[in-house]
């Protein structure tokens, strides 16, 4: 009985290529900082710990901006005002060429990061990954960061209270991802 | 001006369960947020020590010099008030390398080290342009290979999880361009929130 090893699809192929690249990324850019430490004559050790000391009060300076801010996204979705707040806004999307059912994704993004995966999932599960939807969400996410999660990590680490034109500049940015994902998408691909 | 996102998150949170009749599942929610976010901090903080680690040993032998040489053609403009080659512009352009490489857990504490260099020229707290500009750059995503994004499609069954790298291009750079129109804009003024 001969059991033929099913041949890797396509896209399992391309995955495990760029899945290898990204595996190298973080092993080779260590390797390179130890070795041209080592070639300066740096006491690589001794720097690392000072270095990683620093890394403990950081991540404690951030910790405050951190609960204020999950604590805030995970009432945000418990109290189901993220389906109501995008069948609100509808019409906005219609008007920017967006399909209505990325709205969610289009507010929970700037503030949540594992919000934005799972709304992402569902997205896939019920359209399609190949679907107008499925791809602009994908473009929509791939393009765009959790805007006030790094506003409130990186002021809260300095304790800067007066963030000035921060927020209308990221957010522009942010609109303007969303009206481009949808224009791009059916320039590229549909 | 975060003060009053954040209350306006809270708010319509607690107005909407209370139509939705959803109070005992946002109760949990407080709770749980404010849990969640420390349980995050404590798996965070390897990595974090881990990369400011690293990134002394990279300042140390001279890595984050050359990089900061090979993107001041950019960073002239984009932050002309910091000095080239000073340590603010050096841990900035470690950041850019990290989020240009999809290296995201590499890039937050990388930027928190550079945030820190800006406050040192700035005790204030009240951010100045190149704080502003940084965090804009920060907000918008760019690299190279959207590998998350890739696999996430893939494996939802997409024959062809990269054909969207052409269309996340194109829209990262066009909402980033934005993002630094829109700083560059409003920084001349001097408007207070």
């Amino acid at each position: 009985m001969h059991d033929r090893p099913e041949l890797p699809s396509d896209s399992e192929r391309m995955v495990f290529k760029v899945d290898k690249l990204g595996v190298f990324v973080i092993p080779l850019s260590v390797f390179l900082i130890v070795t041209f430490g080592l070639y300066r004559k740096v006491p690589v050790f001794d720097t690392f710990l000072s270095g990683a000391k620093e890394g403990i009060s950081s991540t404690i300076s951030i910790l405050p901006s951190l609960i204020g801010l999950m604590m805030a996204v995970s009432m945000l979705n418990a109290s189901g005002a993220l389906d109501l707040l995008s069948s609100f806004l509808a019409p906005v999307a219609h008007f920017l060429g967006l399909p209505e059912q990325v709205m969610p994704l289009v507010l929970i993004k700037p503030i949540s990061g594992s919000g934005a995966t799972a709304i992402l999932t569902q997205i896939f599960e019920k359209y399609g990954t190949e679907s107008l939807i499925g791809r602009v969400a994908s473009v929509l996410s791939g393009s765009t960061e959790t805007t006030f999660y790094a506003i409130a990590v990186y002021y809260g680490a300095v304790s800067v209270k007066k963030t000035r034109h921060t927020i209308p500049a990221a957010l522009t940015a942010d609109f303007t991802a969303c009206i481009i994902s949808a224009l791009a998408v059916r320039l590229f691909l549909h | 001006m975060l003060n009053y996102i954040w209350a306006v998150l809270i708010l319509i949170s607690v107005l909407c369960a209370f139509f939705t009749g959803r109070v005992p599942q946002l109760s949990a929610a407080v709770m749980n947020g404010a849990s969640n976010a420390v349980d995050l901090t404590i798996t965070m903080m390897g990595m974090m020590c881990a990369w400011t680690g690293l990134m002394k040993i990279a300042d140390a032998g001279g890595i984050t010099r050359i990089l900061s040489n090979l993107l001041h053609p950019l960073t002239k403009h984009l932050f002309p008030d910091c000095e080239k080659g000073g340590p603010a512009l050096k841990a900035i352009c470690m950041n850019i390398t990290a989020n240009l490489l999809g290296l995201g857990n590499a890039a937050t504490p990388l930027g928190i080290a550079a945030m820190k260099e800006l406050k040192k020229r700035n005790p204030t707290q009240t951010a100045d342009n190149s704080m502003a500009m940084f965090v804009v750059i920060n907000t918008a995503s760019l690299q190279i290979i959207p590998t998350y994004m890739g696999t996430l499609r893939a494996k939802y069954g997409s024959p062809n999880p990269f054909d969207i790298v052409p269309a996340v291009w194109f829209t990262s750079v066009c909402a980033l361009a934005a993002g630094i129109i829109v700083a560059k804009v409003l920084e001349g003024r001097k408007f207070e929130k």
